[in-house]
């Protein structure tokens, strides 16, 4: 399945090459990275992947399988960025790389078609995915889940095992247009409400929309604003990620009358603040003007007042927050304000929890240990409440926590600062 | 890049890789053309060599069988932990087999009450002392690597970091070894109870470079927890300012933890990474001084810092705050090298030692080199041991550049000889000096050195072709060179 030298170079872009040239190979990022702790392979680092692929756009090797696979096998989490003293823009290059390789033909395993069609045809279009959110839901009503997975393959079940229970259609309806601040108004802004969050975190939507409102702001959802189509770039797919990314252009910055765009998924907010890398020309516009909820919560200060909550949390930093958007302090500042809080230290906290956006779904092996050794860690410091803030970590810190019978809940830090002003009124 | 023709799968059909293969484990031996480019040099990307295959063996009767294999197939060897050597160490010559200690990573046993560690050779350096600090203890040496490098590359390249001043190298905190011979033997050399009987061995194979065998579990020393430590910042127009104050304060009598020197060009790329910190951007040169011992004695030694600070021309002091700023200082200063990456896409990171109070015209000098090859140069330094680090940052890619900069790297290794000084501090010969060896040792030094290696690896099969250079280099050696001290009998 080689290609020759001049089809590999054609299937590299410029730009991919250039940006392996800021990485001087100097190996500072291979620990921060879960692949590497796993396997202890050079291949399957940072470092590794970032020469391969060098090596392939100078015609020293030839872009295969093996090459494909590793930049599969990559969580795309970015704890290498976070790592990197040379400034090297990790994200960028896999998703360009995972680009190539669908480009050149190197096909990824079955999981990983099913995802594409999964990311393609479903996630984007809104119809679809609560058409599937329906039938999930009446699947999990009439247990028809445990008959129909016991004859599926493992990686299948488990795939399905982090599937959370479908909220009730009340926390799935849409979420109103516009919603006024309470008392003296400070500002406006917009929310993207994200393609998976409506339908399984409404209320983490919900509860967004009241803080917001109740420190003085009012909360527009913008019509025609799409999924950001992270999952799909991070799939290779950046074709359809760009459409996504321009309608989303479209969508928030023809109308001037809002601050800023929030964003309460980690993952979300990371690709919007980034649109100018997939669309150079005017994507700057959007993502000049992005933030995660939390982070302009703390820059501009909470002004409701916050009432007791009585609780042990431990603050688990989403990847694509803390490295991809290196907000690690602002959602702990909140926290620590409400009163009786107690916000516990658990170890390597801004490691990776194996979920990866569809990467818990596609490639069990590798996600299994790195969230066993996540809820290890978060285990020791016996919290009442993990908090962070992404969908997929909560989804799969959540099923590790179950797996292990673990008491804690996992909930979004908007939810606990939204019950804390809940608790002061 | 070397690289042969194989089978589309990257797997050969030699027996040998079988047999390595069934003693680690299917998963544990790579074979195909894309995972070997991967171990093809270390943090040194001159002359990279890929390797045919790569072990990673989890224990010593493993590391021991894949050895006694190598040998029956007739093949070379290395051993390799975390790939930052600076000097090529871990570059396999002559189709060495990479044996790669990174799955080898458990902290074997960490005793408070005795104040020592067993580890395996693939524990990274910064895990010891996260794991130790519960216990009030850490592991003292601390390069700037630490993050990523292997307790086994510390060993095996006598490694040092900022705290080498107060608290020795590598050397100082081994007290045992496991190694594996290039027979494939078992022997244990040093004890946990520190102290020598007879020839020191152990103190032979710390520094070694991987070519006396295969070391599989490591014995350290770790050290007590200061009370306190103080990290400062003191800010210079220029170099030489911080380099007299470096002087003052030894003379003084006073020996701080750290005191490490990082240049304007360096400032500028840490501040434009994540690694910033908020030093200073306009001044000249930045001293980064800690100090650490009882609480009680701190105030008064910042006094004195403060004095001769002055004396010395110091545009400022700061203090850090807290536990977090220094932890950001320090992050500063370690991620320095790789900061300098920002200027081009390579980096050639320099290792001379040079007496200490000839720091300033030594750098003056090496500074006019750089310049007048045109290069890209940048000094941060372990001042307090006249540990200079010229970095080079280039691209490989240009054939005219890469001759200058070799070039300009053999004139800067000259001038510290000649001022008396010596090649390597902390980062080893490997290949990248091998050549150089003739400017300090003479035929007999060399001789010596040889005979010393072939007493472990008589035949001259574990990490081939580092340290000492060839036989044509040998001949080419300088008539002058220093040498051994040799005190004639009068
Ligand atoms: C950014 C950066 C900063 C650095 N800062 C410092 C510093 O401050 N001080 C300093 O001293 N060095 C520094 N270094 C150099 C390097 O990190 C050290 O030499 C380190 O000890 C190498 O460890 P490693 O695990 O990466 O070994 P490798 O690079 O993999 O190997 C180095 C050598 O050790 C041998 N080796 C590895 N494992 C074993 C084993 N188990 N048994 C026998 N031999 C073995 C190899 O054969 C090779 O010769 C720095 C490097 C970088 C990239
Ligand atoms: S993104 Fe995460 S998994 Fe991928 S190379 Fe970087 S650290 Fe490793
Ligand atoms: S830390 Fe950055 S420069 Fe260093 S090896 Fe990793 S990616 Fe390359």
């Amino acid at each position: 399945m080689a290609s020759s030298k001049s089809d590999a170079l054609a299937n590299f872009p410029e730009s991919l090459y250039e940006g392996t040239l800021d990485c001087v190979h100097c190996g500072l990022c291979l620990t921060h990275c879960p692949t590497y702790r796993v396997t202890g392979r050079e291949s399957s680092s940072p470092r590794g992947r970032i020469y391969m692929m060098r090596g392939v756009a100078e015609g020293d090797l030839p872009f295969d399988q093996t090459i494909a696979d590793e930049l599969h096998l990559c969580l795309g989490c970015r704890a290498c960025e976070s790592a990197c003293p040379s400034g090297v823009e990790y994200g960028s290059l896999l998703e360009a790389g995972r680009a190539a390789a669908a480009e050149a033909g190197l096909r990824p395993g079955v999981r990983h078609r099913l995802e594409g069609l999964a990311l393609r045809h479903v996630l984007p279009a809104p119809r679809r995915l609560r058409a599937f959110t329906t039938f999930l839901d009446w699947a999990q009503r009439l247990k028809l889940d445990s008959w129909l997975t016991a004859v599926w393959p493992r990686g299948l079940r488990r795939a399905w095992s982090l599937l959370p229970p479908v909220p009730p259609r009340a926390a799935r309806r849409p979420l109103p247009q516009f919603t006024p601040a309470e008392g003296p108004r400070r500002g406006c802004v917009a929310l993207h409400e994200g393609c998976l969050m409506p339908e399984l975190f409404g209320a983490v939507n919900r509860a967004t929309v009241r803080v917001l409102s109740r420190n003085g702001y009012d909360v527009v959802v913008p019509q025609g604003q799409r999924c950001c189509g992270a999952l799909l770039a991070h799939a290779g797919d950046l074709d359809s990620a760009r459409s996504l990314a321009r309608q989303n252009v479209k969508a928030f910055t023809s109308d001037a009358s809002f601050d800023m765009v929030l964003s309460n998924s980690a993952g979300c907010g990371a690709a919007l603040r980034e649109t100018h890398h997939w669309l150079p020309e005017d994507g700057a516009a959007l993502s000049s003007r992005v933030r995660d909820v939390c982070e302009w919560l703390d820059e501009v200060g909470l002004r409701a007042p916050l009432g007791h909550l009585p609780l042990r949390v431990a603050y688990d930093d989403p990847c694509h927050l803390v490295h991809a958007q290196q907000v690690a302090a602002a959602p702990r500042r909140l926290l620590e304000k409400i009163p009786g809080l107690e916000l516990l230290q658990h170890r390597d906290a801004e490691a990776c929890c194996g979920a990866a956006g569809t990467y818990g779904l596609l490639q069990p092996e590798m996600s299994a240990p790195i969230l066993e050794a996540k809820i290890q860690s978060l285990a020791e410091v016996e919290p009442e409440v993990v908090a962070t803030g992404n969908p997929g970590c909560l989804l799969q810190i959540r099923s590790g926590a179950e797996e292990r019978d673990l008491p804690f809940r996992v909930l979004h830090p908007i939810e606990l600062i939204d019950a804390a002003h809940h608790a002061a009124s | 890049m070397r690289s042969r023709n194989r089978t589309s799968s990257g797997s050969t059909r030699d027996g040998w890789i079988d047999a390595l293969r069934k003693i680690v484990g299917p998963d544990a031996c790579l074979t195909s053309q894309a995972e070997l480019y991967a171990y093809a040099c270390d943090g040194l990307t001159l002359d990279p060599h890929q390797p045919e295959v790569v072990v990673l063996p989890q224990s010593t009767e493993e590391v021991a069988e894949v050895v006694r294999a190598c040998r029956a197939a007739g093949r070379a060897f290395l051993p390799r932990g975390a790939g930052t050597g600076l000097s090529g160490g871990a570059h396999p010559l002559n189709d060495a087999v990479v044996i790669s200690c990174a799955r080898m990573n458990q902290i074997l046993n960490l005793d408070p009450r005795d104040r020592l560690a067993i580890v395996q050779p693939g524990v990274v350096n910064a895990d010891l002392s996260v794991a130790a600090r519960s216990e009030g203890l850490f592991y003292a040496p601390d390069p700037s690597s630490q993050q990523a490098c292997t307790i086994g590359g510390n060993v095996a390249e006598n490694s040092g970091g900022p705290h080498t001043l107060k608290y020795g190298t590598t050397t100082n905190h081994i007290l045992a070894l496991e190694l594996v011979l290039p027979d494939g033997s078992v022997v244990q050399l040093g004890s946990a109870t520190g102290g020598a009987t007879g020839y020191d061995l152990l103190g032979a194979c710390v520094g070694s470079e991987g070519t006396t065998g295969i070391v599989t579990e490591i014995t350290v020393r770790l050290e007590p927890l200061p009370e306190a430590v103080e990290t400062l910042l003191v800010i210079f127009d220029g170099v030489p300012d911080a380099c007299r104050l470096v002087g003052r304060i030894i003379r003084g009598g006073l020996v701080p933890a750290a005191l490490e020197v990082v240049d304007r060009r360096t400032v500028e790329a840490v501040e434009a990474s994540v690694y910033r910190a908020g030093l200073p951007q306009e001044a000249g040169a930045v001293l980064i001084l800690e100090l650490d011992g009882p609480a009680c004695a701190l105030p008064a030694q910042i006094e004195h810092i403060r004095a001769l600070a002055d004396e010395a021309g110091a545009q400022e002091i700061r203090v850090a705050a807290d536990e977090t700023e220094r932890t950001r200082f320090w992050r500063a200063r370690k991620g320095a090298f790789g900061a300098m990456g920002r200027l081009a896409p390579d980096l050639y990171v320099h290792d001379a030692v040079v007496p200490r109070g000839r720091l300033p015209e030594i750098l003056e000098e090496i500074c006019a080199i750089g310049d007048r090859y045109r290069l890209k140069l940048s000094n941060v330094f372990h001042a307090g041991d006249g540990n200079l680090h010229p970095n080079i940052s280039f691209d490989r890619r240009d054939p005219d550049e890469l001759e200058r900069v070799i070039a300009a790297g053999r004139e800067i290794l000259e001038v510290c000889v000649a001022a008396g000084g010596v090649l390597t501090g902390e980062h080893g010969v490997g290949t990248e000096k091998r050549d150089y060896m003739g400017m300090l040792f003479g035929p007999d030094d060399l001789e010596a050195m040889k005979k010393l290696r072939a007493t472990f690896d008589p035949e001259g099969v574990c990490n081939p072709g580092k340290i000492i250079p060839s036989t044509r280099a040998c001949l080419e050696s300088n008539p002058k060179a220093r040498g051994y001290d040799r005190v004639p009998f009068t």
